[in-house]
């Protein structure tokens, strides 16, 4: 298994909004949990990634078998876990192409592959994703529309190759365009040794990436899990239909 | 608040008797240096109103400043060098981390003389002598070129400007002197770098540079690496007069010693249409007073004033910058970042003054400020002071704190917490840093690395 999250309870500020979650996530799967909003979504992808404003008070989190709350953010991106953000933060100054090599120096020190070598890694990939590539040299999100940033989120993701990537609301804010390039990056990351997980409050994303699982989240817990007839259930008769 | 050019705030009363400097010690310097009975009466002026002129009452904390101090390293016969075994721990650390040769070593610590740049400079002299440029040190400057050096010595900066302006007229030693003559474009940077031609200067150096009518400079001051400072203060002055039509770039990274008391004066005249651009970067020092300044004196003047500031444990840097528009049609662009770190201090101080006669002026201000943690205090104080109703000016001022979730948006893609922090850092130095010439800026960027222990070379 790849990931396995047991009986995970997580506080923000005080208030429970994780209350006993339970996931598994098997190598090559593609699962999706939806949830309404501040049903604890974010909470959980930023938990997963090891962000410490969220505390853990009960559980555990698996990573190939071993647990990862011991470890800081950075030793998780090193291990194969990758967040993509809802809001990604503009860093100023900073090129995507900048970091990204850093980033993946960082993350694959095995690789080393000249600037060179990754100036064309990052180029194709780029080209793949249809993202233009004057994005590269650009300050890291500085100017993006939130299209723009969703595209460079995938653009690291392929680039920087995890083994598990969890999408947060990573189809918010797309028009129709963005989200089909947005969900083919998806596609082009998904590979038999690789999962994703993906949250989301809408089926549209769903429809374009097609998941092996769908989970229904709400007030801190997976309540139903099935497949994408769920996401068709949900988006037309609400959360609400599952409250009782 | 009463602000003038000269100061930013008012001034105490309280004199420092210095018995070490004496008249007596600043005639043998005189006479040692076989100046003319001009230079010899600037200095005797200078000590005097030295002596009368009380301390700033802006700025450092200065009380732990013992002038007395550097006098026996301002005695002519005295042993100023000092060897290589005598340089504290953490410059020395410094020097092997950036891997400054072991020559190289020797001239910075003082010791030996720039055997190795000799030729080189040779060669650039050569080549520039034939544009009819002069590039001298400031001793040979005032013996072959009396008449130039008289006319603008201590002239954009007068040695009652203030108390270390004073400080420096009577004591002054080293410091290049360059004079570019009408129209020529010197194709390549000058660095004072070459210009250190005797141990232990370089604490009290003047620059004096006149840029001829249509002529273009580019002048790169000092070195990257760590100055150690024998004594524990640095009072060198910058005297810049930019002619009609000139263009002058003056580029400067200051990292001297963390011992060191840096107060500095930095300041040009600039004619009509001629354009005066200051880059600095300051790192070092336990205690600067550093605020470059231009005054637009002819029609259409521009200046641009590009700063970064980097104050870490136990400094306090009080930096800042200072446009006086005296003509109309001039134009001025003030970018001033400030970095506090680990307890340090970074205190931006800008004046910006137009003139009543100086109708039509554009100029921006910007200052920003990141503080990296709860410890370390950045301050801004910027003053404007628009005497006329034509003038266009902007101004901004951003002081904040590092954003964790920057930190964490890093941090999820692999970066170490240090890493992160410097590529933040290092974003938010950026336009300023890449201003400078592309090896100041690379070290600039692995100084500030090594301050937070991250790998970033």
């Amino acid at each position: 298994m790849l990931l396995e999250i047991r009986n995970l309870h997580v506080e923000v500020e005080g208030k429970e909004v994780l209350k006993g979650l339970n996931l598994n996530i098997n190598p090559g799967e593609t699962h999706a949990i939806m949830g309404p909003n501040g049903a604890g979504k974010t909470t959980l992808a930023s938990t997963i990634m090891g962000n410490p404003k969220y505390m853990i008070t009960d559980g555990d989190i698996l990573f190939e078998g071993k647990s990862i709350l011991e470890m800081t953010v950075d030793e998780r991106a090193k291990f194969g876990i990758f967040q993509s953000f809802q809001y990604p933060e503009e860093i100023p100054g900073v090129k995507l192409r900048n970091f990204l090599k850093l980033a993946y120096d960082t993350v694959h020190p095995d690789k080393k592959l000249s600037v060179f070598d990754f100036g064309d890694l990052i180029v194709k990939q780029a080209d793949k994703l249809k993202i233009d590539r004057s994005f590269l040299d650009r300050y890291i999100n500085v100017g993006f529309s939130g299209g723009e940033r969703k595209k460079s989120e995938i653009l690291q993701l392929n680039v920087l190759n995890p083994k598990l990537a969890v999408l947060d609301e990573t189809d918010s804010g797309l028009d129709i365009d963005a989200l089909k390039i947005v969900s083919d990056g998806i596609k082009n990351f998904a590979n038999p040794k690789v999962s994703v997980l993906i949250i989301t409050h809408y089926q549209r994303i769903l429809d374009h990436v097609k998941p092996d699982f769908v989970h229904v989240f709400m007030n801190g817990k997976i309540v139903k899990t099935g497949g994408m007839e769920i996401a068709s259930e949900l988006e037309s008769n609400g959360y609400e239909s599952l409250t009782v | 608040m009463n602000k003038s050019i000269q100061t930013f705030g008012n001034i105490d009363n309280t004199v420092e008797s210095t018995p070490g400097l004496s008249k007596k010690l600043i005639e043998k310097i005189s006479l040692s240096k076989d100046e003319p009975d001009w230079m010899r009466r600037l200095r005797l002026k200078s000590l005097e109103i030295f002596l009368k002129k009380p301390n700033p009452n802006f700025g450092v904390d200065i009380s732990d400043l013992h002038i007395n101090e550097i006098v026996p390293y301002l005695k002519p016969d005295a042993e100023k060098s000092t060897s290589w075994d005598e340089v504290p721990e953490d410059i020395k650390n410094t020097f092997e981390k950036l891997g400054i040769p072991e020559a190289e070593r020797k001239v910075l610590a003082g010791v030996g003389a720039q055997y190795d740049s000799e030729v080189v400079y040779q060669n650039i002299k050569k080549q520039l002598s034939k544009l009819g440029v002069i590039f001298l040190d400031m001793e040979s400057a005032v013996k072959e070129y009396p008449e130039i050096v008289k006319r603008y010595f201590m002239h954009a900066v007068p040695p009652n400007d203030h108390k270390f302006a004073a400080l420096h007229g009577a004591v002054w030693s080293g410091g290049s002197f360059v004079y570019i003559p009408e129209n020529v474009k010197v194709p390549m940077p000058l660095q004072a770098y070459f210009m250190m031609a005797s141990p232990g200067m370089g604490q009290f150096e003047h620059t004096l540079i006149v840029v001829g009518k249509g002529a273009k400079l580019h002048f790169i001051e000092g070195c990257s690496a760590p100055q150690y400072s024998v004594s524990n203060l640095h009072s060198g002055m910058v005297e810049i007069y930019v002619e009609e039509g000139a263009t002058m770039r003056y580029s400067t990274i200051q990292n001297w010693s963390k011992n060191t008391y840096n107060l500095n004066t930095k300041r040009a005249i600039v004619d009509k249409d001629a354009t005066m651009i200051w880059v600095s970067g300051s790192i070092g020092s336990a205690k600067t007073m550093l605020y470059p300044a231009s005054i637009l004196k002819g029609k259409g003047a521009r200046a641009e004033h590009m700063n970064i500031t980097y104050a870490g444990r136990n400094q306090h840097l009080d930096t800042g910058s200072k446009v006086v528009h005296l003509a109309p049609y001039t134009s001025s662009k003030v970018d001033a970042r400030s970095i506090s770190s680990n307890g340090g201090w970074a205190f931006y101080r800008g004046l910006l003054r137009v003139s009543q006669m100086a109708h039509h002026v554009k100029s921006t201000v910007e200052c920003s400020a990141l503080m990296m943690d709860d410890e370390s205090t950045s301050s801004t104080l910027p003053i404007i002071e628009i005497m006329n109703n034509e003038a266009d000016v902007g101004h901004e001022a951003r002081i904040g704190r590092i954003k964790e979730e920057q930190i964490y948006y890093l941090m999820s893609r692999g970066l170490s917490e240090d890493d992160a922090k410097a590529l933040i850092v290092r974003g938010f130095m950026a336009p300023i840093v890449k201003q400078l010439p592309l090896e100041y800026a690379i070290e600039f960027n692995r100084l500030v690395s090594m301050n937070f222990e991250s790998r970033l070379g």
